[in-house]
Order: structure tokens, then C-alpha cells, then sequence
């Protein structure tokens, strides 16, 4: 087998471009099927890593303060993710438990992780161990981590309840506004600029780039 | 969703400049090529099932198995549909008495008591969404089947539209986790999860399933979009 390294293959219909250098926030689109070829990934480079930190911090206060509190009749009750999750568990519904615990609470962390130690390690110029790894899940988890959805289910169950009694935001659901909007620049950094991150150095050093020949 | 512009933005160009679906593609299958699902690298002179050279993922014309995968997901996933929405997501419990909520009494329950946005968000989401999602598979797994070449890039937009909406049919899952863990006043009220809900996170799984299984390359694989070697080589010159 064989690299054709100036070539690129759409993933949505698998036609074949040459590869051109995009200038800064540029995306490339398939003209014949419209699915994301590639983008300029310049500009965020430099803030992912602020930003996975930025999350980090916002996500343990997310989990560590109630998201609403509610009074009724003099009674209050309040409740943190992880507190819904095992309620879930106690009436046994553990199966939607973990699905929750997994997409806004497990996935999200694991990602924010991953990517924390790739920057950081890529930094010091080195593939860390698990590389290969680390990257693919961090593809393979990019679906499943569901924080945004979960925030507009706690805004929903607020209206719902605000019907019934009395309802006190808490801190953990600014924290889960915050957080929504930093994932969404952090999950948009696509993991398979790692690739291109880990293997810049060995490009340049002449490995056999013949490309294609008739 | 015009961006012909931004890969032309270099002088180079693309290699093929097609702007229209209907146009033969020169393809990486086409080639004896295939790309990476995981990296991206393009390799030739490669066989099905042997791993990437840069990330070690095994590589793959297309997905193996797309379109048996997809239709076992998507019938899972229609069965699961109808106690998803039968059985109840919610049952709460008052000093007046037990009710029990389904998706739709969900709807209707906030449609009556005024708040319209929230009844519109809840039936998108829980209902609509998942039926979209559904019925959008199953044309796209069935078209792809019999290698239609019938509206390829109206489906390839719906494919994507499919992976974008998917996630957010977990709201009513989240609704009802959420007030489950919050309404536990002794004495007053208690929510707890029903069956139903259940079978609703299994109907958003199942179809996020189908939606990953999906090789949408498939619905470009028609049998006439094959280059013959004279365009190969002008290609492969240019
Ligand atoms: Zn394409
Ligand atoms: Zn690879």
C-alpha cells in the first residue's frame, strides 16, 4: 500500500480532490455532495487549548452545584445531574441511568480529558503513548455526548414545574449554559487534526511522497 | 451550502470541479483507492480490511455490512417506536391521586395550560424528530439498496440532516431524569420514570446506530459513475 498524500476522498460520496491549503477559517464543501471536506483550523489551534481548560473548570462546577431547586409548601427539594442519575437507579430504571450518566456526564468528560493531555503532550513536541487510541475514541465518542440536549431538557422541566412550585435557579445551570457554549467550539475542533498535528514533522522530513503515476 | 468558492480559493483548484451531482465523479473507489475513515489519508494499492499504515484502522471501500446493519437498527428501532410512545415516560404521584404521562399527554398538558412554545419544542423533539428520523433512514437504506440514482444529493443533504437532528430527541429522556430526581417531597409529590421512557432512549440509540452503520457514500455508488481509463489517466495527469 501506498500514501497518496496530495489527494483527499469524500467521505460522503468518495470523490477525489487534490488537497489545497485553505486560508484561515475556510471550509471546504464537496461541490458535488456537499459534505465537509476539510477546514482551516488555524485560528482555533491556538484557542483550543484555553478552551478545553475553560470547559474543564465549567463542567466540575456544572456537576458540583444543584441545577434548580424547588419549594413546596415550605418543603424544598434541589437535585445535581449526578443526583438525577441515581434517583433513576434507585427506581430501576438503570439502563436510562447509565445512558444519561454516559451522554451528558461520562462522554463529555472523557473527551475534554483526552483532548487536554493530546494538547498538552503535542506541545512538548511528542506523541503520547496511546495516540492512536486516545484520537479514535475521541471520534468514536464525538456523537454521544449530549450536554447542550441536556440543558434544554432542564429548561423544559423548569417551565414544567414552575406550573407546581416554586423555582430557584441554581448555580450549576449557568455553569451548563456556559459549558454548552464552550463544547460547542471545542467538539467542533475535529479530531483528525491530530493526524495532521502528530505526522507534521515526519512529512517534511522526504519520506517517499511519489503520489499517483499513470 | 454553496462553497465551490473556498476550494477554488487556491489557484490549484480541485481536481474535478463537478457542481453538479448528476456529473460522473472520478472517485476513490473508482481508482483502487481508499481513504481512511478514521485519518483521512488516501492509500492505493491497498486491500479491503488492512489497517491504515498512519493510524492502524483497519480500511474499508465502504463500511462493511452498511446496508444489513442499517435495516436491522431501523427495525429495532420502529418496534421500540410504539411502546415509546404508548407507554407512560412519567408517573406522578400527589395527595390527589397518580397520573401517568405519555410523550403525547406530555404535549397536550402544556398546549392546554398555555405554553405553546414548550408543547411545539417537546412534539418536535420527541415525536416528530424521531419519526423524521425513522422514515428518513429507511429511504435513504432502501434507495441505496437498489442503487437509485433518483435525487442523489437531496439525499445526501437529508443524510446529514439525519446526523445533526439526532441527538436532540434524548430532551424528553433528560425532562423526565431531571424532574424524577427533583420531585421526591415526601408527603406532597413524587415523579418517577415509567417504562416508557425506556423504550424512547432506546428508539434515540437505535437510530443514532442506524445513522453511524449508514455508509452515505452508497448513495453515490451508481453503476454507471465508474471513469474509464482514458478519464483515469487525464485525471491522474492533471
Ligand atoms: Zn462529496
Ligand atoms: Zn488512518
Amino acid at each position: 500500500m501506498r500514501e497518496v498524500p496530495d489527494l483527499i476522498a469524500c467521505e460522503g460520496c468518495d470523490a477525489l480532490y487534490r488537497k489545497v491549503s485553505l486560508r484561515r477559517g475556510e471550509i471546504a464543501h464537496c461541490p458535488r455532495c456537499g459534505t465537509e471536506l476539510d477546514r482551516d483550523a488555524g485560528r482555533q489551534r491556538e484557542r483550543i487549548l484555553p478552551l478545553t481548560v475553560a470547559s474543564l473548570i465549567m463542567f466540575m462546577i456544572a456537576n458540583s452545584f444543584p441545577i434548580v431547586e424547588i419549594e413546596l409548601q415550605g418543603l424544598r427539594s434541589q437535585t445535581t445531574l449526578f443526583g438525577a442519575v441515581l434517583s433513576l437507579t434507585t427506581e430501576g430504571m438503570s439502563l436510562v441511568a447509565m445512558l444519561v450518566l454516559a451522554t451528558t456526564i461520562l462522554f463529555p468528560l472523557l473527551q475534554l480529558l483526552f483532548l487536554l493531555y493530546l494538547l498538552l503532550s503535542l506541545r512538548k513536541q511528542h506523541r503520547p503513548a496511546g495516540f492512536r487510541w486516545l484520537v479514535r475514541a475521541m471520534q468514536n465518542l464525538r456523537p454521544w455526548g449530549m450536554v447542550e440536549v441536556f440543558l434544554l431538557g432542564v429548561l423544559v422541566a423548569v417551565v414544567k414545574l414552575s406550573n407546581m412550585a416554586t423555582v430557584i435557579p441554581g448555580v450549576a445551570l449557568w455553569a451548563f449554559g456556559v459549558l454548552t457554549v464552550l463544547l460547542t467550539a471545542v467538539v467542533s475542533f475535529n479530531p483528525r487534526h491530530f493526524w495532521q498535528m502528530a505526522f507534521a514533522g515526519d512529512d517534511a522530513s522526504g519520506k517517499d511522497h511519489k503520489g499517483i503515476s499513470p | 451550502m454553496n462553497n465551490a468558492d473556498s476550494l477554488s480559493a487556491s489557484d490549484d483548484g480541485p481536481i474535478i470541479v463537478a457542481g453538479d451531482a448528476d456529473l460522473p465523479a472520478y472517485t476513490a473507489a473508482g481508482h483502487g483507492m481508499m481513504s481512511c475513515h478514521h485519518c483521512g489519508t488516501v492509500w492505493q494499492e491497498v486491500r479491503d480490511h488492512e489497517d491504515c499504515q498512519r493510524c492502524g484502522t483497519p480500511l474499508h471501500m465502504r463500511k462493511p455490512h452498511s446496508i444489513m446493519r442499517s435495516w436491522a437498527f431501523l427495525i429495532a428501532a420502529c418496534i421500540m417506536y410504539i411502546p415509546a410512545n404508548l407507554m407512560p415516560v412519567m408517573v406522578t404521584k400527589t395527595l390527589l391521586g397518580t397520573q401517568q404521562d405519555t410523550i403525547m399527554s406530555g404535549v397536550i398538558y402544556f398546549w392546554v395550560s398555555g405554553s405553546w412554545e414548550l408543547a411545539a419544542i417537546i412534539f418536535i423533539a420527541s415525536f416528530l424528530v424521531p419519526l423524521f428520523k425513522l422514515a428518513s433512514l429507511i429511504l435513504l437504506t432502501l434507495t441505496a439498496q437498489k442503487r437509485s440514482r433518483w435525487r442523489r444529493l437531496q439525499r445526501a443533504k437529508l443524510y446529514r440532516l439525519v446526523e445533526i437532528i439526532g441527538r436532540w430527541s434524548m430532551l424528553d429522556v433528560f425532562v423526565v431524569s431531571l424532574l424524577a430526581g427533583l420531585v421526591q417531597i415526601e408527603g406532597f409529590a413524587k415523579i418517577t420514570a415509567g417504562f416508557g421512557v425506556l423504550a424512547f432512549a432506546s428508539v434515540v440509540v437505535l437510530t443514532m446506530l442506524a445513522a453511524l452503520s449508514f455508509d452515505p457514500r452508497l448513495t453515490w455508488d451508481s453503476n454507471d459513475t465508474e471513469p474509464t481509463a482514458n478519464q483515469s489517466k487525464r485525471l491522474l495527469r492533471n
